[in-house]
């Protein structure tokens, strides 16, 4: 199912959020908070715009570890701190994702928008 | 909020049943792709947050005053379709800083047979009152 990952950098990769998305995850998770799909609600907060749900960032670090292991069901942790909001414009955003695999094996993921990283401590380990 | 709330356990939502379409409902918002087999590790988020919901209900906190701070997830084993999964949460910490409340919580996933799958741990911030 999973295939063993060596020391050392990951390649990183793009994935493209889009309202649509956030959407669709909105139906999938069950987290219907408004600041995930309107714009003026999420304004209305004090928000730039509508933003990611930190889950869905945290389910494409998820999802960068799965393909790096060569299948899902591997993970054996997985977290993240939720630093900074990854804002959703109309046109959707890209965010980066890249792992670090330290000597332990666990994997160190950093995940970017804009240059800036939106999550704080994401680290995931892979079932022995 | 009051530290009462520490160590309270509260009554677990509804069984949330796995199935293929839920899981790959999950994997295609995320711009997957699922032919089956095991869910992805963040799915466990789908019970949890029924959980947390009820926690926020049974405590009489608003959602729109919610920031999810941090969540991580320890698997025992991969979630798979056919998996009837039960939540319960547990307030494991409770902090108070610049009049905001940072509540830890633990919440144990586990199966129809009562075996745990999965542990995971958030913590919530909520917002003072204007």
């Amino acid at each position: 199912m999973t295939t063993p990952i060596e020391s050392g950098d990951l390649a990183p990769r793009t994935f493209t959020i889009t309202r649509a998305d956030l959407v669709a995850y909105a139906q999938a998770s069950g987290d219907h908070n408004p600041i995930h799909q309107d714009e003026d609600v999420a304004r209305s907060v004090g928000l730039p715009g509508v933003i990611a749900h930190g889950m869905y960032t945290l389910a494409l670090a998820a999802r960068y570890v799965e393909e790096q292991a060569g299948g899902r069901g591997g993970v054996a942790s997985i977290g993240a701190k939720f630093t900074k909001p990854v804002v959703v414009p109309a046109e959707g955003v890209d965010v980066t994702v890249a792992g670090v695999v330290e000597d332990d094996g666990t994997i160190a993921v950093t995940v970017t928008c804009d240059g800036v990283s939106v999550l704080g401590r994401c680290r995931a380990t892979l079932r022995a | 909020m009051d530290a009462t709330i520490v160590g309270r356990t509260y009554p677990p939502a509804p069984p949330h049943e796995v199935t293929e379409p839920s899981v790959r409902a999950f994997v295609e918002a995320t711009g997957g792709r699922y032919d089956g087999g095991p869910a992805p590790a963040t799915y466990p988020i789908v019970p949890a947050f029924d959980a947390m919901m009820g926690f926020l209900e049974a405590e009489a906190l608003d959602l729109s005053r919610i920031v999810h701070g941090e969540q991580r997830f320890a698997h025992e084993r991969p979630v798979v379709p056919g998996d009837v999964l039960t939540v319960a949460l547990t307030v494991a910490t409770l902090r108070q800083i610049g009049g905001n409340d940072i509540i830890g919580t633990t919440s144990q996933v586990t199966d129809a047979a009562g075996a745990l799958v999965c542990t995971g741990a958030a913590t919530l911030v909520h917002r003072a009152g204007a």
